[in-house]
């Protein structure tokens, strides 16, 4: 039986592919002067930056922005939170996934579903930024 | 034209395992938190205010009751998270600063020579450190990793006046920090030689600078002579290249509970011989013999006690787990003896080489081709899909000998299956 062990599908995204066309006989392959870079969705999403976290998300008040129960989110801790942004928010130290809207001097966190009304943030409420969900990925089968 | 001197931070986490823990626990932000060792035994991290209550190494079963008391919340360590953690916190680090030696798992010393803003730099990875992965660090910067260490032992004493951030570079400030630290805190100074000292009159860190260091040499050792010329600021301590190959390779666990019978322990031995072999591939060497030692408890009075160990020769260098698992089993099988409630097994390596580094002889056979490419492809698939993947047939999945771990959190950044969840609610 005869073998080759080909590269791992690229994690980094940076790595080549090694060419391992064999070549004992027959014609070689008009592509082997062609490989480039596979595709990596790990780059394309950034998740293996230090500063890149994945979460998974429940619920159904973030409906209107794409983002459903079970759906994968990608969160960037490095991003200055911004208004219109979907945030990982810690409300008094509970979790919450919403738009962080910023008017004036309100802070308010919006959920994307009528059936959820919006949080103003209140004098005595402590809230701090987790992260920016940058992407989210959802599976449909 | 004089040299640069050089400059050394050392940035190291704050109650780093606790840290970790908070990080995926918003909740626990202002609860006292104590993380435990392997199998549940005693106490070794806390969090910054869980520090009046516990002392290090307190076993968990004495203390269940105080921590329910102060509502301390313990864990079973979670290496998985903790190493993850760790990995993102000396990322950051090096994109941030020319060189960097991880020295633990929680702490880097920095190479700053030539770097004109030393403070803003210091803060600038404090915050960033702090903000990508939720873990506080503090940072000492000084002319020798010695004083490094110190500074940053200060910044960590003086939170609020320093901010986490300490540069001694100055003498002045350097002398203050001298002045003010028990010679105990000094980098290397152990409880016993602290009361040596303490004889001679050597109370604090400035004490010890202005020893003389002859006598430090004589009295003690070379090691503690330069410790005491670094104080003063004098470079004995270069930052480290990363360490040579091991010359031997451990893998040694108490099990979950103790075992009486024969087959958990081979399991047991195997999982074990596969952790091992994975260790001695990643560092590239070949073994010539394995050493398989198990015992029973050692402290239970009423427990009938034995401990014994075999050395097994391999037919050849190998790192080849099928081979290695085979002696491992046949050395646990001379040494086993029935009627003993055995705690412990541990698995060594020995008299490592590295390939094409041993002398063949002529007629002497070697690691056949086929072996070494199976166990890249082991090793590949395992770190594609995660360790214990593929593993000998001997080593259960989820073993009932295993590490007893019981207040687990999950790992939040490796297993697709055990993420944070956050509600949308």
């Amino acid at each position: 039986m005869s073998y080759s062990i080909l590269g791992p599908i690229s994690e980094g995204g940076s790595k080549v592919p090694l060419c391992l066309f064999r070549v004992p006989a027959g014609f070689p392959s008009p592509a082997a002067d062609h490989i480039e870079a596979q595709i990596s969705l790990d780059e394309v999403l950034n998740i293996r930056a230090p500063h890149v976290y994945l979460v998974s998300l429940a619920g159904e008040s973030m409906q209107g922005a794409g983002i459903y129960e079970g759906d994968l989110a990608v969160v960037d801790r490095s991003i200055e939170p911004a208004h219109g942004h979907i945030v990982i928010a810690l409300l008094n130290n509970e979790p919450v996934c919403k738009r962080l809207c910023l008017r004036g001097r309100e802070v308010i966190l919006m959920s994307e579903n009528p059936k959820y009304p919006p949080r103003y943030v209140l004098e005595g409420d402590e809230l701090s930024i987790w992260g920016v969900i940058t992407s989210s990925v959802r599976s449909h089968v | 034209m004089s040299k640069v001197p050089p400059v050394f931070g050392l940035i190291d986490c704050n109650s780093f395992y606790a840290s970790c823990e908070r990080v995926f626990r918003p909740d626990l932000a202002k609860v006292p938190i104590v993380v435990l060792s392997n199998n549940d035994g005693c106490v070794i991290a806390r969090s910054y205010d869980a520090k009046p209550y516990v002392k290090m190494g307190e076993p968990y079963f004495q203390i269940k009751q105080k921590l329910k008391q102060h509502g301390i919340v313990p864990f079973s360590s979670n290496y998985a998270l903790y190493g993850d953690m760790s990995e993102r916190v000396m990322t950051l680090i090096e994109s941030m600063v020319p060189a960097v030696e991880v020295y633990s798992i929680d702490e880097a010393f920095v190479d700053l020579t030539g770097i004109s803003d030393l403070d803003s730099l210091g803060r600038k990875i404090r915050s960033q450190v702090l903000r990508c992965t939720g873990i506080p660090v503090g940072v000492g910067i000084a002319h020798t990793k010695t004083l490094a260490k110190l500074a940053n032992h200060t910044a960590k004493r003086l939170q609020a006046q320093t901010g986490g951030v300490v540069n001694i570079c100055d003498p002045i400030k350097r002398d203050w920090v001298l002045r003010n630290t028990d010679v105990a805190e000094v980098w290397g100074v152990g409880r016993r030689m602290k009361v040596h000292l303490d004889g001679m009159g050597i109370k604090t860190a400035m004490d010890l600078a202005k020893a003389d260091p002859w006598t430090l040499r004589k009295n003690f050792s070379v090691v503690i002579e330069k410790t005491a010329r670094e104080l003063v600021g004098t470079p004995c301590l270069e930052l480290d290249e990363p360490d040579p190959p091991k010359q031997e390779i451990c893998c040694s666990r108490m099990f979950g509970k103790r075992l009486k019978e024969l087959p958990p322990i081979k399991e047991a031995v195997a999982a074990y011989m596969m952790r091992a072999s994975e260790k001695l591939r990643a560092q590239r060497s070949l073994c010539k013999k394995i050493r398989v030692s198990i015992r029973t408890g050692m402290f239970n009075p009423d427990e009938a006690k034995y401990a014994n160990g075999v050395v097994i020769a391999l037919p050849y260098p190998t790192d080849d787990v099928r081979l290695l698992t085979t002696a491992a089993v046949d050395a646990l099988d001379r040494v086993f003896r029935p009627g003993f409630s055995y705690s412990k097994a541990e698995v060594l390596l020995l008299n490592l080489c590295q390939p094409g580094e041993y002398t063949d002889d002529l007629f002497a056979t070697s690691q056949p081709t086929e072996a070494t490419r199976v166990m890249s492809v082991l090793d590949e698939i395992n770190g594609r899909w995660g360790r214990g993947t593929l593993r000998s047939a001997s080593v259960p999945r989820n073993p009932d000998w295993g590490m007893r771990r019981e207040m687990m959190s999950q790992s939040y950044t490796t297993r697709l299956d055990q993420l944070w969840e956050i509600r949308c609610t």
